[in-house]
């Protein structure tokens, strides 16, 4: 390649399009109809405000008479049109999904950067440190293991709402539901990250940067977590999912957010009361909209996993 | 093989001493025990002789021990909601979840495996294809999700199924049974069904992939050599080896179906264990939440415990290399 000079190099953009992860994602099916969805989805809940018909929290914007209207009929009194039908209170089911989806995506975002924070720092410190912490935490791993994820956030959301005032449980609902679903899946990142830790640091960059004095939180940071990202980001999106999945269990059991701040989990809750009097609409579209999301993301994570490891394919 | 067993029993009774330490921190903490036991009308110094009696002014430490006596003799305390003892509700509402895990597990076992083994054996099969998919989407399912739309379906649209409750009980001793009657029988379908789905994907998923490894090794090449029939190769040979890690697996999947009948029993409104511990969680009522929490690990605990010994009964290559790796 003699005659390649830096001017023929491609741009950013140019060598993103033909990288190999993102020639993967252009000739697999399902990833790329998982990636719409998903992108539909996202981009719905960030835009909720722009661009959902009505804000389904502002009582000013309701119309009592406007309840129970099925979807795409006229309702009986003022005539209105929804696409999806509205619920006992009027709301746009259409539009309290949006924002329905928008709590549970920030719930899910929340709850896996803490995870992955608390995760990738601790399978750090201890594949490098090793000795009595990395013992100490990988039996608490161990440990943490045997139980499912989902119990586990809720015994931890449990404990922390009896132990947080009665006066504040309300407003940190959404904190403490995102730390509980964070904890109950910190281990996984934290074993990646030991594991692959251990292997990099005996290679000689790392050895290379110890010798000319680099500080160790240096080294951690900018020379062996680059390196140890690729399997994170496979955990953080299938994390995702299951994060958004336990979110909405939480919250359809009532233990989870508060009813001023619904997520698609009480949005189903709601619906659920409204079966048995034929209002199948306010049920259903929530919940399609959550196996869609949830279904997506996880198709996109194996997809991923897939892409990255050489091996599989 | 004893300082084996020894480490694990360690290892099991400090998981369980950790989890006391929360419960109890969780009741000594959470709101002021003597307040929410007596009156407004109450004086000081009442509050004080209560204090004392309840051991309330004792060090931290000292009330922790105290504790784990009471738990040990089966006292965890009274229901703030219900005023009743936490043991006593707990024992009342066991029978229903074990009930309800039990005919779950059962079918989910049963089916798996039988899916598995068909599935594996006719790969090409539209059916075999057709069950792989659905067992797809019964994996991607939340679980409260496949409750609800099994009510829809099955007790508001077609009306065959009660969509709550456990029908008519009958009391034999101190267990209340739903099986002997034929309203109890029915209650059981959607919630059993609803808790025992993802496990049975589980089960048929691993039976199917042990199944098409087994199926390749050279023993089974021999068999089929020495003029076999299918049916003896199939059942006699492969699906007996591929049971080891089937069983392991469903043995320690039996936690995570007492874990989500919590899940199941809310969407069905299930007398059991679970929705119990939901409404406690709900009303922040701690005796129970603390009493629960040490019930569930204990049997996280045991079940583990066991598996792990089971593998060191079963598999003697590991006995073999931990006696090596010592010397």
């Amino acid at each position: 390649m003699s005659d390649f000079t830096p001017e023929d190099r491609p741009n950013a953009l140019r060598r993103a399009w033909d990288s190999d992860l993102a020639y993967s994602f252009r000739t697999s099916p399902v990833a790329l109809v998982s990636g719409v969805v998903a992108t539909l989805i996202i981009l719905g809940a960030v835009l909720a405000p722009l661009i959902a018909p009505h804000n389904p929290f502002d009582p000013a914007t309701l119309n009592l008479m406007d309840g129970f209207t099925p979807p795409m009929e006229p309702n009986a009194f003022t005539g209105n049109v929804y696409w999806l039908g509205t619920d006992n209170q009027g709301r746009d089911v259409f539009s309290t999904i949006l924002y329905g989806a928008r709590t549970s995506l920030f719930v899910g975002f929340a709850a896996v950067l803490f995870a992955m924070t608390l995760g990738i720092t601790l399978g750090l410190i201890a594949g490098f440190r090793g000795g009595w912490l990395d013992g100490l935490l990988m039996r608490v791993a161990d440990v943490q293991l045997t139980f499912p994820s989902i119990l586990l956030a809720l015994l931890i959301f449990g404990v922390a709402r009896g132990f947080i005032p009665a006066a504040y449980r309300e407003a940190m609902a959404i904190w403490v539901l995102i730390v509980a679903i964070g904890l109950s899946d910190w281990v996984q990142y934290a074993r990646v990250v030991r594991g692959a830790t251990m292997v990099e640091k005996n290679k000689e960059y790392v050895q290379a940067a110890r010798v000319i004095g680099a500080h160790p939180v240096k080294i951690l940071v900018r020379h062996i977590l680059p390196n140890v990202m690729g399997p994170v980001l496979v955990i953080a999106t299938i994390g995702l999912a299951l994060a958004i999945i336990a979110e909405a269990t939480l919250s359809f059991l009532g233990v989870g957010l508060p009813p001023t701040q619904p997520s698609l989990g009480t949005l189903i809750r709601i619906g659920q009361g409204f079966l048995f009097s034929g209002e199948w609409w306010i049920l259903a579209f929530p919940s399609a909209a959550l196996l869609a999301l949830a279904l997506s993301v996880n198709l996109l994570g194996d997809w991923l996993r897939d892409a990255l490891n050489p091996r599989l394919r | 093989m004893t300082a084996f067993i020894l480490r694990r029993l360690v290892q099991s009774v400090l998981v369980m001493l950790v989890v006391a330490l929360i419960s109890f921190a969780l009741f000594r903490f959470v709101g002021d025990p003597v307040a929410s036991l007596m009156g407004q009308e109450a004086t000081a110094a009442d509050r004080d002789a209560l204090r004392a009696r309840l051991g309330l002014d004792q060090p931290f430490w000292m009330q922790f021990i105290d504790y784990i006596g009471r738990v040990l003799r089966g006292d965890f305390g009274i229901s703030y909601r219900l005023q009743q003892p936490v043991a006593e509700l707990i024992l009342q509402r066991l029978p229903a979840t074990l009930e309800l895990a039990l005919v779950s597990g059962i079918a989910a076992f049963v089916l798996g495996v039988a899916l598995g083994v068909y599935t594996a054996l006719n790969r090409r099969g539209w059916l075999s294809n057709a069950i792989m998919t659905v067992s797809l989407i019964g994996v991607s399912l939340p679980t409260f999700l496949i409750g609800v739309l099994l009510i829809w379906v099955f007790a508001v649209e077609l009306q065959w199924l009660p969509s709550f409750g456990r029908g008519e009980v009958v009391q034999i001793g101190g267990w209340r049974t739903g099986f002997l009657t034929e309203s109890g029988r029915v209650a059981l379908i959607l919630p059993a069904i609803t808790l025992g789905l993802y496990q049975l994907t589980l089960i048929m998923r691993l039976v199917r992939a042990e199944m098409l490894e087994v199926l390749r090794t050279d023993y089974i090449k021999f068999a089929r050599a020495r003029g076999l029939s299918n049916r003896a190769i199939h059942f006699g040979h492969a699906l007996k080896n591929t049971l080891v890690p089937v069983i392991t697996i469903t043995g320690l999947q039996l936690g995570s179906i007492i874990a989500f009948a919590i899940i199941t029993e809310t969407v069905f409104q299930w007398p059991g264990v679970g929705a119990f511990f939901i409404n406690a969680v709900r009303f922040v009522d701690v005796p129970v939440m603390a009493a629960y929490l040490m019930l569930i690990a204990l049997i996280f605990v045991v079940i583990n415990l066991i598996v792990d010994l089971l593998y060191y009964v079963v598999d003697p290559r590991l006995r073999v290399d931990r006696g090596a790796a010592r010397h």
